[in-house]
């Protein structure tokens, strides 16, 4: 136990009157990552259990894995595939490490995976490091604990940029999500947005032209292609079958934010989510119920003017962000809805504003990160009236 | 009736008083620290705003308008730099009204919105309804949709920032952040989830 014993050789100098007390929550940070903390829980009320908010977390971060992996291969694949049908390649310190250990080749998973890996690892480090500064800034000021929340923010952030986003842009977006989506509350479990959806609306907003339209969604300079929701949006439902098979929008054979493309890989780790209760079911159910209700509704109303009502559910669930925001986003359990009706209701509200925006607005073709933010601010209001309704229906058994 | 529906959803969402003009401001900061107040004063609100608008409506199209006053012989006289005086005055009238009747009927939301009762008399979201529906020429029918509208979005609006208020008592807000300052944050982050309806176009 060597590394237990440098720990605690090291400890006293961050305790009140060490030399290095300012740094104290860095310190624990480190420590708690390697070892459960033996202190417990003092106050009278509460429940044992062996999974704490840290492994909770580390759990989400590991289940973000299966998209983040696919996702960096197809950015490659998507822009190898460019590159082999128009020529060019990419400039700059990326084109010199593809020249030195990889290749354009489409075909190649290595060359895939190393080009988008030259792409995703650089927004990755650069939310880590910005969103973790102002994360261990604001623990040892205000003296709460670093906490691993912070991975599952970052990893979410990084997966639903779009993969040629400056990368100014991911530092000044991760740190308004980190700062005022959370830390201004007073950390994690505090705020009622979720951090990693608040920075990236910011984003959204302040700097549209790299974060929407053509022109962002392949890493190859120049070249414009629409995503399918956008195509959906323009030319209806023959021109996005044209394009893509419903198997290759599943499998995540599309251009996309970095994480949000292989449905299949999400649901692989949201199924883990699932299974270990991490992830409320009952939200996930009522997002996708809602979805299904308002995309049949429309199918059925049908209208003459927007092609976009035409699209059936089963291509709503495996386009754009939807399958990531329903089982990563609308799930964080500190922005959700907290009671079993509230999580439904919550869920069913995220499902309907989705497809609303989709379909209805022409401003925006993707709508689930505006409908989960919607989503958070209805989110207490719907807790609080089913503990009203409990508390009445209790009170009528008393008298 | 489609017309009138599309109009009173525009302004429950998209053209949002709270959140999308920030208007009415100062009671909706002030009395949104509890759910109940809150849903008690944003139903005042939109009985106010369901009366006023379409009041105002019809004082502004027979009397103030350019050429209203024809039926009195009147053709060439224009008023309507009375407008505001009038608004004003019509507001007063029913949000007394209606402190007497909440006075009493309801008096238990009567001693919870205090002072804050009288107050909607000079609530921007109510004379800024007003003003809207003259600048926008709405008839006597849109301005009920658009009254009404405009009402249940404020309402709405306060109630979800109670229902969050309520949420934040359990966070740790930074000392210098503390009530007012963590709430106008608040308020901005929501409008940040209210721009999703931006540019729907119904």
């Amino acid at each position: 136990m060597g590394l237990r014993k440098i720990l605690d050789n090291m400890e006293h100098h961050f305790q009140d009157g060490g030399r290095y007390q300012n740094w104290y929550a860095l310190y624990e940070a480190v420590d708690t990552i390697f070892y459960s903390p033996g202190s417990v829980t003092k106050s009278n009320a509460h429940v044992r259990d062996g999974v704490d908010l840290k492994r909770i977390m580390i759990t989400v971060w590991f289940c973000a894995f299966p998209a983040m992996f696919y996702g960096m291969y197809n950015l490659g694949f998507q822009a190898n595939d460019i590159i082999a049908a128009h020529g060019g390649e990419v400039a700059g310190w990326r084109g010199a490490l593809i020249g030195m250990f990889g290749g354009y080749d489409a075909g190649s998973l290595w060359d895939c995976f190393f080009f988008g890996a030259l792409y995703f690892l650089p927004i990755y480090l650069v939310t880590f490091v910005v969103g973790g500064f102002w994360e261990v800034l604001f623990a040892m000021k205000r003296g709460h604990e670093v906490n691993e929340g912070f991975f599952v923010t970052s990893i979410l952030f990084a997966l639903t940029c779009p993969p040629d986003i400056p990368l100014w842009q991911v530092a000044l977006g991760i740190s308004f999500g980190v700062v005022i989506g959370k830390e201004v509350f007073g950390g994690t479990g505090k705020n009622f947005l979720n951090p990693a959806l608040t920075g990236r609306a910011f984003l959204y907003f302040a700097y549209p032209a790299s974060m929407s339209g053509d022109a962002v969604w392949t890493a190859v300079d120049g070249y414009t292609g629409a995503t399918p929701l956008s195509v959906v949006a323009s030319g209806g439902m023959p021109a996005l079958e044209a394009q893509w098979t419903w198997m290759d929008a599943f499998l995540g054979n599309l251009p996309g934010s970095i994480g949000e493309t292989s449905t299949l890989a999400i649901l692989i780790g949201g199924a883990v989510l699932l299974l270990m209760r991490i992830a409320a079911w009952r939200i996930v159910a009522g997002v996708f119920l809602g979805m299904v209700a308002l995309s049949t509704l429309m199918n059925l109303v049908g209208s003459d003017t927007n092609p976009a009502f035409a699209m059936p559910w089963y291509w709503h669930l495996v386009t754009g962000g939807f399958a990531f925001g329903m089982m990563f986003m609308a799930t964080d359990p500190v922005s959700a809805a907290m009671t079993n009706g509230g999580k439904w209701a919550y869920g069913i509200l995220i499902g309907l504003m989705a497809v609303l925006i989709r379909v209805m607005n022409p401003a925006f073709p993707e709508g689930i990160m505006l409908a989960i933010l919607f989503g958070n601010i209805f989110a207490p209001l719907t807790d609080h009236f089913v503990i009203q309704a409990n508390i009445k229906r209790r009170l009528a058994r008393v008298q | 009736m489609e017309h009138y529906l599309s109009l009173f959803i525009r302004a429950v969402f998209i053209e949002n008083m709270a959140l999308a003009f920030f208007l009415g401001m100062c009671t909706f900061l002030a009395i949104s620290k509890k759910v109940q107040a809150a849903l008690g004063l944003g139903i005042a609100v939109v009985v106010v705003l369901t009366i006023t608008v379409p009041v105002n409506n019809l004082i502004y199209n027979n009397l103030l308008a350019d050429g209203a006053l024809a039926w009195a012989g009147l053709p060439d006289v224009d008023l309507s730099f009375l407008g505001l005086l009038s608004y004003i005055g019509v507001i007063a009238a029913i949000v007394q009204i209606m402190e007497m009747f909440l006075d009493k009927f309801v008096p238990a939301l009567y001693n919870a919105l205090g002072v804050f009762l009288p107050l909607i008399t000079v609530n921007c979201a109510i004379l800024g309804a007003s003003l809207f529906m003259v600048e926008r020429d709405y008839t006597f029918g849109e301005s009920v949709a658009f009254g009404s509208g405009a009402g249940v979005g404020w309402a709405l609006a306060i109630v979800a920032l109670a229902g969050i208020r309520e949420k934040l008592k359990y966070s740790d807000i930074p000392a210098g952040l503390q009530g007012l300052g963590i709430t106008f944050i608040t308020v901005g982050l929501m409008s940040l989830g209210f721009m999703s309806f931006g540019g729907i176009s119904i």
